[in-house]
């Protein structure tokens, strides 16, 4: 920044610094990578949901010619997972299989046709076990045994039951209270790129590159399950094919490929099919949700109580957060006064799921947002008005001790509201416009290990005039290097291409905890923000020395300090400093509220986003087409808005494949559709018009105000999908996706005088403990919110 | 599956022309011109989904026309002329098309990039004003996830506008 | 990555030659012309096969006659479907061959290779691994429906979306076999049953698909599916009108994917021939031809819905080709019938 308080690039829609290899077919990522002698690996896995396994037998794979190694579970018995809670994997299980898919046996050999062969020719016998295919079926007493040994009672993972205010005065002052069950479809990431890794272990290391978002976490679990020091593991993230949170886990093939690495001495690669991502899942959760809300005669919300059932699949992942994920921004998008929260997770045979774009908060989200839709239909108030009316106030502290800092909501919906003409809409039958909001963290603000160490770090190097900048940040395509290189090069007065980057390299890089719950921009970005004003300090120091000024008067721009060109000044501050490197790191604000579970969902800033979809719906076929999409984000600061830009798009097309289409189904224990075709994805031809407006309310911790985008605008989509189709039919469809089969079968039921709705008909009887009643903080802290801690 | 790798490999000799380079190389005959690109001639640009046809990330020209090179037996390209991304730019400079999609954000996580600039590479060749709607069409093999395609219908525009 | 299983890899010079080589190797040989069916049911290991036999040889030409079109069976279906005089005088063929899977799909799928497209069923295209896990069903390596397990017969549909327009215009393929050449009308080219649909031997090239009812016919395609490209036909209406006025002259109404072989409805058919069209008329046909339809849990979305949806694209496509001036072109209308 200059003298004057203007940006160098911060702002400006500069392209990517990765752009070029991109583009060029050039980058490498993890399947692309062959080193001399590299041994392919397939895995076997298991045909059955659930299982005991009996014995194994490798004896005629490890006889094929090229077959260089066969592992099983006996080889790497120790389990991991991403949380500490729940270390419930194995790499290769050799006891019990727990979905179709789950992995038993590895074959390494010289090539993947001879490994795919290897794979088939190991026997395995079975005891097959009754599998637990829905919540329900978990929620009972299992025929056989339970898929997990914790948890309970029966197949339940989690409980959690959470009590914040007066709830049952907050429905007593209320004029209308309302319930409605609504159900969220489990779906899947489906990155490009399938998940890919390949290992080498050289003089006792082992040196890891996969496609991953998370080379810290991968880091640790290869330092737990191969019982070697982390000093002895490097984990580097190759140029990423999309995660989406798909690949924020550690995975068995990245184990495994190390694993057989240390046995063959030769460098070993494994790269899934399609129809093992599938498998590998760790997608969004299928929720079932309750809710039950009173208002009074204006539309104010005086309590609500959200319960949710959430379909885990056969691990832990991260369940445990995205079970209190379920209950903890609803109050960060509405002023809820008394709030109580149920969850539930619950075991199936299923793979297992975890975090998706938005990680638990899109299934309440879309919950909520139909549920007071409704709850203004009952009172006669125009829905977006009621909404409004409920909006929470920046700077104020939530009941369940969210702490609210900038917030766009207000200016997000005025704006959608304007671009589409939402009050004035054509009101035709089979035409129709939905509306909704949704709020996300930027980075959670509390990390999945707990400890004092800072969540992100950044270091600069600068010699002979050239900047390199190390982050263990892993870019997934979002653009999270060129943010680095934009930030380092605005304090430096360069341009994003002058800085070289190092990241997600465990072995060069300072820790950066990953690309998950859009924490990099904020955390890496002020990390990158410190190191670089020390680097700044240096520079102009040595300048201003040299210059006999005062350092003040030294002005950081245009590639120049002071009166010298930037490389001279580096000459000057190493003569003056010696090697020039600084540091910069980030540590969240202590903001969690004082009861148990308060870690998951603090964030030191939440972006806002509201949408407005405009569509046909057709009342003989149920067929929907949207015509187009206006979403306007709150992101506090663009630091590049054509990133920016990239990502609101890409959440909108997510949230409206999540809204039509996409579905991870089961069939007798099985995927029903482990492929590209069946799996549907929007094409071309299913993706309208997006009308994206950018909103900055300049946040005040923020990296120069800028907060998240990559995530919270798909959850306001599925929603604003349902009202629509709501503002054309008169139906209600309480589930998502919303095929037309579901829009015609309401048609049905409303035309035979049944309730004029599609979706779940009743929420399960589930034994959650008595509710932690916890006080909600004191009201002053709203005045001083963004100080208070 | 255990039985296959029993079987005897035919090998074929094959003259390809991919990028303009014409090459011969000794090939099983059963493995396809994706496998060839990608592991025998380290043409890694060309990048593979789900290898079924069914995602289009593995989009090469054939003398001018998209196809999916996880469907191509490299015997059956044999005289034409094929291009890879690796063949788009002109030595160091980027095709318009590529110059484009880096501008403008085009190229989010970059893996189903090379397969949709070769297809709208040979949309421009035949169409090279393209509506939004015929850009759309051409591109409806190729399946992206990261970007909404917003910015990828941008970029071809702005291609098209700039190459005529 | 999934790879294709090792095969010998043979190139007859024409079809005489591939058909003797298909009838001396038998079942372990298969026909390769574009590849885009047969590669992934390959690597997904639906069928045993040893040796290919390359189709190269087919032509590409398309030979317009006064009054008849002879499509060479190596045409491929994006130039079927741009071709000139077939988007002029034989609009719904083009506009099929235009709808099937995606563009660069098209650049190789061929017009022979999409009359002979393998039935589906989504727990028969499924990988190996998959099948495997379900139990193997009867199409390959059971002994079982899965989809209507007490059912001696395979359900699996035809999916074909140029098949029922090349019935609806009269179409005749060309027959290479060991022996000699014959000529097939389409629409007894394919049996009622998933397994073995087709009616013509195994080793029989078909070379050409000859359509000869088009100069004076209106004809539209209808396809249903999920997505505006990629998917094969969840429900699909092929029809050809021949009006004198308002008055049906001749009609064909067939449809695809709603049984193991193109399902022709002739009690539709019958039913409007001498009617003039209008909207209460093409109600009343749709609903008849969609009677016969029986989809099966075996295809995208539920089966009741498809049921439903049979007697849409059978209206859309009455209503395409009766408001239409023979000959003329239709833009193709994004993902669903309008």
């Amino acid at each position: 920044m200059t003298s004057d308080g203007k940006f160098g690039v911060i702002g400006k829609p500069l392209q990517k610094v990765d752009a070029v290899a991109k583009v060029t077919g050039r980058a490498i990522y993890a399947d692309d990578m062959l080193l001399p002698r590299t041994l392919h690996c397939r895995i076997l896995r298991s045909p059955h949901p659930h299982a005991r396994i009996l014995s194994i037998d490798t004896s005629a794979a490890r006889r094929i010619p090229g077959v260089q190694a066969v592992i099983t579970g006996a080889d790497l018995p120790i389990k991991f997972g991403i949380l500490p809670v729940t270390q419930d994997e194995r790499a290769l299980e050799h006891e019990k299989v727990r979905y179709v898919g789950d992995p038993i046996a590895a074959v390494a050999a010289i090539d993947e046709e001879i490994a795919a062969a290897a794979c088939d020719a190991i026997s395995v016998e079975y005891e097959v076990l009754e599998p637990v295919m829905s919540i329900d079926e978990a929620l009972a007493a299992p025929k056989d045994e339970r898929i997990q040994d914790y948890g309970g009672p029966h197949n339940i993972h989690k409980l959690v039951a959470l009590e914040f205010g007066d709830v049952e005065a907050g429905f007593a002052q209320a004029d209308h209270v309302r319930e409605d069950v609504f159900f969220f479809q489990g779906n899947t990431h489906l990155p490009m790129e399938q998940h890919s890794a390949i290992a080498t272990y050289v003089d006792g290391r082992i040196t890891l590159w996969s496609s991953t978002q998370v080379v810290h976490y991968v880091h640790r679990a290869l330092s737990k399950v191969l019982e070697l020091p982390m000093s002895r593991i490097r984990v580097i993230g190759a140029a990423h094919g999309g995660g989406f949170g798909g690949k924020t886990d550690p995975f068995a093939h990245e184990i495994i490929v190390c694993k057989l690495a240390m046995l063959t001495g030769r460098p070993v690669k494994c790269t899934l099919t399609r129809e093992e991502v599938f498998y590998a899942h760790r997608g969004r959760h299928p929720v079932l949700m309750w809710v039950r809300t009173g208002v009074t005669r204006d539309g104010l919300i005086t309590a609500m109580h959200f319960r949710t059932a959430l379909d885990g699949g056969a691990y832990g992942s991260y369940g445990v957060a995205s079970t209190f994920y379920t209950g903890a921004l609803q109050t960060v998008t509405y002023d809820i006064p008394a709030y109580r929260f149920e969850g539930c997770r619950v075991f199936t045979n299923k793979p297992p799921c975890g975090p998706k774009r938005g990680h638990g908060t899109p299934q309440p989200r879309f919950a909520l947002e139909l549920h007071l839709e409704k709850i203004a239909h009952d009172l006669g108030i125009d829905p977006v008005d009621l909404k409004r009316r409920n909006f929470v106030m920046p700077h104020t502290r939530t009941v369940n001790w969210m702490r609210v800092t900038s917030c766009g909501l207000e200016e997000c919906t005025e704006r959608v509201m304007t671009a589409s003409g939402y009050a004035h809409r054509d009101k035709r039958p089979g035409h129709g416009m939905g509306f909704a909001i949704s709020s996300y963290l930027s980075g959670a603000g509390t990390a999945i290990y707990w400890n004092d160490m800072p969540h992100s770090e950044v270091q600069i190097k600068v010699d002979r005039g050239g900047v390199t900048a190390y982050c263990g940040a892993m870019d997934i395509g979002q653009g999270s290097d060129s943010v680095l290189a934009t930030i380092v090069a605005e304090e430096l007065g360069l341009q994003p291409a002058d800085v070289r980057l190092v990241t997600a390299d465990t072995d060069t890089t300072p820790i950066d905890l990953g690309s998950y719950s859009s924490r990099v921009t904020f955390m890496a970005g002020n990390a990158a923000i410190e190191a670089a004003r020390k680097m700044r300090g240096m520079l102009i120091e040595a300048v201003a020395a040299k210059m006999k000024c005062d350092a003040a008067a030294v002005e950081v721009a245009g590639g120049r300090i002071g009166d010298f060109s930037f490389q001279e000044a580096s000459v000057l501050a190493e003569g003056r400093f010696g090697t020039l490197i600084s540091a910069g790191s980030y540590t969240p604000p202590k903001l969690a509220g004082p009861y148990k579970g308060s870690g998951v969902g603090p964030s030191p800033a939440y972006s806002y986003s509201a949408c407005v979809v405009d569509l046909e719906a057709d009342a003989r076929t149920g067929l929907v087409k949207v015509n187009r999409i206006w979403i306007a984000h709150d992101v506090g600061r663009a630091i590049n808005p054509l990133l920016v830009e990239g990502q609101v798009e890409g959440s909108v097309y997510m949230g409206l494949g999540e809204a039509l289409m996409e579905e991870q189904a089961f069939r007798k224990g099985l995927h029903k559709w482990p492929s590209m075709l069946e799996y549907k994805s929007p094409t071309f031809l299913d993706m309208p018009e997006v009308e994206t407006f950018i909103v900055e309310t300049v946040d005040p911790e923020g990296p120069y105000g800028a907060k998240e985008a990559g995530q919270g605008p798909l959850l306001p989509v599925p929603p604003a999908v349902c009202s629509a189709v709501y503002d054309a039919l008169g139906v209600w469809i309480d589930e998502v996706p919303v095929t037309p089969e579901k829009i015609v079968e309401a048609l049905r039921r409303r035309a035979k005088g049944e309730p004029a709705r599609f979706g779940p008909a009743r929420f399960p009887s589930i034994p959650y403990p008595t509710a932690i009643k916890v006080e909600p903080p004191p009201r002053e802290m709203d005045r001083a919110a963004t100080s208070s801690i | 599956m255990k039985q296959e790798v029993l079987r005897d490999v035919e090998r074929v000799v094959l003259k390809l022309d991919v990028n303009g380079e014409r090459t011969e190389l000794l090939l099983p005959v059963h493995k396809t011109l994706l496998e060839v690109l990608r592991e025998d001639m380290q043409l890694t640009g060309t990048k593979h989904g789900c290898e079924l046809g069914e995602c289009g990330t593995c989009t090469v020209l054939v003398d001018g026309r998209p196809e999916l090179s996880c469907l191509v037996l490299p015997i059956q390209v044999e005289g034409h002329a094929i291009t890879t991304v690796e063949g788009m730019a002109d030595g160091a400079v980027l095709h318009p098309l590529q110059q484009a999609f880096a501008e403008l954000g085009a190229a989010q996580c970059g893996y189903c990039t090379p397969g949709i600039l070769l297809s709208a590479k040979s949309l421009l060749e035949t169409t090279p004003r393209p509506s939004r709607d015929e850009i759309r069409e051409a591109l409806a093999g190729n399946l992206c996830r990261c970007t909404g395609y917003s910015k990828i219908l941008d970029a071809v525009e702005l291609a098209a506008g700039r190459m005529t | 990555m999934l790879r294709l299983p090792r095969f010998k890899y043979l190139r007859p010079k024409n079809a005489r030659e591939a058909a003797r080589m298909a009838a001396d190797l038998g079942p372990r040989a298969m026909f390769v012309a574009g590849g885009t069916d047969l590669f992934p049911k390959l690597k997904r290991r639906q069928f045993d096969v040893e040796t290919l036999i390359a189709l190269d040889f087919l032509p590409r030409d398309i030979h317009n006659g006064s009054s008849e079109c002879v499509v060479g069976a190596g045409v491929t279906l994006a130039s079927a479907a741009s071709n000139e005089h077939l988007v002029k005088s034989f609009t719904g063929y083009a506009q099929a061959a235009g709808l099937v899977s995606s563009p660069p799909l098209r650049n190789a799928g061929t017009v022979g290779g999409n009359l002979c497209v393998d039935t589906r069923c989504n727990y028969y295209d499924m990988t190996y691994e998959w099948r495997k896990a379900a139990g193997f069903c009867m199409k390959k390596d059971g002994d079982i429906c899965l989809v209507a397990p007490s059912s001696p017969r395979c359900w699996a549909v035809s999916s074909s979306d140029t098949a029922p327009m090349a019935i609806a215009l009269d179409g005749v393929v060309g027959l290479t076999g060991p022996d000699g050449e014959r000529e097939l009308p389409v629409s007894v080219l394919y049996r009622d049953d998933g397994m073995d649909y087709m009616a013509k031997q195994a080793s029989e090239v078909v070379t050409s698909l000859t359509l000869s009812a088009g100069r004076d016919m209106r004809t539209a395609y209808v396809k249903l599916r999920r997505r505006g490209s990629i998917d094969f036909p969840i429900a699909g209406a092929a029809v050809a009108l021949q009006l004198d006025g308002d008055e049906v002259v001749r009609c064909r109404i067939v449809l695809s994917a709603v049984a193991s072989h193109p399902l022709e409805a002739t009690a539709a058919e019958d039913f409007l021939k001498g009617k003039r069209v209008d909207a209460e008329t093409i109600r009343e046909t749709a609903d008849i031809a969609a009677k016969p339809a029986k989809p099966l849990d075996n295809a995208d979305l539920s089966h009741f819905w498809r049921k439903r949806m049979v007697h849409v694209v059978v209206e859309q496509a009455l209503l395409q080709a009766a408001t239409r001036t023979p000959g003329s072109t239709v833009k193709l209308l994004g993902q669903y019938p309008e």
